[in-house]
């Protein structure tokens, strides 16, 4: 389809993105793929049910159980913006670029590209192994869509970028990882379509080879115009790169506008903790409230940041004088205890001759080491006589959404509770 | 420029063959690639793929021709039978390198799109850069036993040729597609294909079955390989009713292939 009125396609919108969305059906992708012989088996074993089924199917009657990886997504990208595309994990937004990309169908909606797409989901897709590099570059090249012409042209400067001239006639298989990804973000970087579509090929390749990376994205869209839709993880890439952010969450367009604006809605955590409220049993000393907040506006929270702390914050009653009492707030994770703490620590003689009466306790608790995930604080009142209450625990999430823990020791999947950079002085001997 | 609209897809269209004709060097590439890599690292490298029909000739030329004394229609055996061969794993090459098209190129498939039928497509087009190595030792059997074949005969080559390419194309869009989803595929092929050569002329003349070789016609490879035997080598007079049975049982099953395989390619990126 081509499009002949060149003043209208200024100012049209280069995406267009309506009412866009994608159902998964969960049956279909909890198997992987299905065996003929179940199919088959199912038939003649059931032949009634089968049948009721399909029909029941055809009729629409079925409730399958259905997921919308997207839905109802509208949004618009002006030619030669550089849009960035942010969210949790399973907000939506590979699923996004796979069906900007044509890869998978939208279910419902459409989408308009006024121009020729690129599409660079990974890098070196497609490169085989047991072919040299000059060979993969043709084959990489005509994967993403060039012409063999166009590639022939642009050889030179796609090897220049890549630095690897000395080994243009080596299979890739013999190549270091670092030159592998250097050559495949080469000929990609030199596609040159309309519209860019990046996923988080970034992630990938050392620090000075992502620098180059990005410094060549900044090119293309600066000097050259071109659309870009990014998306990423890097807050930083984005902030660098992106005048203006789509912000995703369980497969909605949550938030849409200046980078900047976007960013600091997603990463400011939104949940308000409920207050832990306790029923005042008859007993000597209970707790009546469990709360925590952030250390700067003291806000009630139950996310944080990876990387700040928490206060804890405590009220309890004291019904008679007790000659000893203390807390204990014990922090621990996946069932192993990680840090224990009492509010006698400081000073062994709060312990003894307690009065009665309401208070209130905060402590600051030192999470910004630990790493991502989910941590449970229990509370315990401690006196001659055991006085505790199961249901004193409160929980609290740390979230990441800064900083790009690929490669790094403190990632989420990686063994040990806590978040530190240790520095490593190596010399030669 | 040319913009592109995405929206639920359901059918084949023309704008399919255009498209598909705009990814031709991508066709070209996919096919390079496969015959560049299949003899890496191996001693003999590209003479494998003239070595396999000529050993498996050999092997039946003992087997059927002399000891079994099967007929020939009068042509020596070796000949014969190697002129159906050289068809034949055109066809059956052709038929499991496809059905495995899909999946064996499942990393590209989720990340690139380009139009799916160059998959299949291309693994057609690589066995029949085999089928022109193997023809060069029908070429030179043909001299050694002092054959000519009539201009009229060689016309009519690139006829079963264009048969060949498209029952082998539309058989194995509709199995590699079907492998996406069922990957029992892989394991029924090999027996099918086993299967598939006894109810072929290969071994045999067609004139084994009597009159009612059509029913054999209805594999398109029984009319092709009795027309190129007919053709090339004299054995018997061009059946032109047999041919017509099996142009159009390849048209049926292009057809099949080209509609199933349009049906389900949209969700090959989320199943496969």
């Amino acid at each position: 389809m081509r499009n002949n009125t060149r003043n209208k396609e200024n100012s049209e919108p280069i995406i267009e993105v309506r009412n866009l969305g994608k159902k998964y059906d969960i049956s279909h992708m909890r198997g992987g793929y299905v065996a003929l012989r179940d199919v088959i088996a199912n038939v003649f074993r059931n032949p009634f049910s089968f049948a009721k089924h399909k029909a029941k199917q055809a009729v629409g009657l079925e409730k399958k159980e259905e997921f919308w990886a997207l839905k109802d997504v509208n949004f618009n990208v002006q030619r030669g913006e550089v849009v960035g595309v942010i969210g949790a994990n399973g907000a939506g937004k590979s699923t996004l670029l796979k069906i900007l990309s044509q890869i998978t169908p939208p279910t419902t909606g459409e989408i308009i590209l006024r121009g020729r797409v690129g599409s660079l989901l990974e890098v070196g897709t497609g490169f085989h192994p047991e072919l040299t590099g000059r060979e993969n570059i043709f084959l990489n090249g005509a994967i993403l869509g060039m012409k063999k012409a166009e590639i022939e042209k642009k050889f030179d400067r796609i090897v220049e970028f890549a630095g690897i001239e000395k080994f243009l006639d080596t299979p890739v298989k013999r190549y270091s990882s670092g030159m592998y990804v250097r050559l495949a973000f080469s000929v990609a970087a030199h596609m040159e379509p309309d519209i860019l579509l990046v996923d988080e090929v970034l992630a990938v390749g050392d620090a000075e080879f992502q620098k180059k990376c990005l410094g060549k994205m900044d090119e293309i869209t600066k000097k050259e115009g071109r659309t870009i839709l990014f998306v990423s993880h890097n807050m930083g890439a984005i902030q660098t790169l992106c005048q203006r952010c789509v912000l995703l969450e369980k497969g909605k367009v949550v938030k849409e506008g200046k980078t900047s604006e976007v960013i600091s809605f997603y990463t400011t955590p939104k949940e308000k903790s409920e207050v832990v409220t306790l029923k005042e049993i008859n007993k000597d000393a209970a707790i009546t409230k469990i709360w925590l907040t952030d250390t700067q506006d003291e806000e009630k929270v139950q996310a944080i940041e990876m990387g700040s702390d928490i206060f804890l914050n405590l009220e309890y009653r004291i019904e008679k004088d007790l000659p000893a009492m203390d807390i204990a707030a014990l922090i621990s994770k996946d069932g192993l205890s990680i840090l224990n703490s009492f509010d006698i620590d400081m000073d062994e003689n709060f312990k003894y001759n307690r009065k009665p009466g309401l208070f209130e306790t905060r402590v600051k608790l030192p999470t910004s080491i630990f790493k991502e995930g989910t941590y449970i604080i229990e509370i315990k009142i401690g006196t001659n006589r055991n006085i505790s209450d199961p249901n004193a625990t409160i929980k609290f999430e740390i979230i990441n959404r800064k900083i790009d823990l690929t490669n790094k020791s403190y990632h989420k999947n990686r063994p040990g509770f806590l978040y530190q950079n240790l520095e490593w002085q190596t010399k030669k001997i | 420029m040319e913009s592109t609209v995405i929206r639920p897809r359901k059918v084949f269209s023309l704008k399919d063959v255009k498209e598909l004709w705009q990814y031709r060097e991508l066709l070209y590439f996919f096919s390079w690639r496969d015959l560049k890599v299949r003899y890496k690292q191996t001693a003999i490298g590209i003479i494998w793929v003239i070595l396999q029909p000529f050993v498996t000739m050999v092997v039946f030329s003992v087997f059927f021709g002399q000891l079994a004394g099967m007929p020939s229609d009068g042509v020596p055996y070796p000949i014969f039978v190697y002129t159906g061969l050289l068809f034949w794993h055109f066809f059956s090459g052709a038929l499991s390198e496809t059905a495995s098209s899909l999946v064996g190129n499942q990393a590209i498939i989720t990340k690139v799109y380009f139009p799916r039928l160059i998959l299949p497509i291309s693994s057609v087009v690589t066995k029949f850069i085999d089928f022109l190595l193997g023809a060069t030792i029908l070429v030179a059997m043909m001299i050694y036993y002092g054959y000519t074949p009539y201009l009229s005969g060689l016309l009519i080559i690139p006829l079963l040729l264009i048969i060949t390419f498209f029952a082998a194309s539309g058989l194995g869009m509709f199995l590699s597609a079907l492998n996406v989803k069922y990957r029992d595929v892989r394991y029924v092929l090999p027996f099918f294909i086993q299967i598939l050569l006894f109810v072929t002329p290969v071994i045999y003349p067609a004139s084994i079955a009597g009159r009612y070789s059509w029913i054999l016609a209805l594999n398109p490879m029984t009319g092709v390989v009795q027309t190129a035997r007919a053709a090339l080598l004299g054995a018997t007079s061009i059946n032109w009713i047999l041919l017509l049975i099996s142009a159009i049982a390849c048209f049926m099953l292009l057809i099949i292939g080209v509609v199933y395989f349009k049906k389900v390619e949209r969700y090959f990126a989320d199943i496969i």
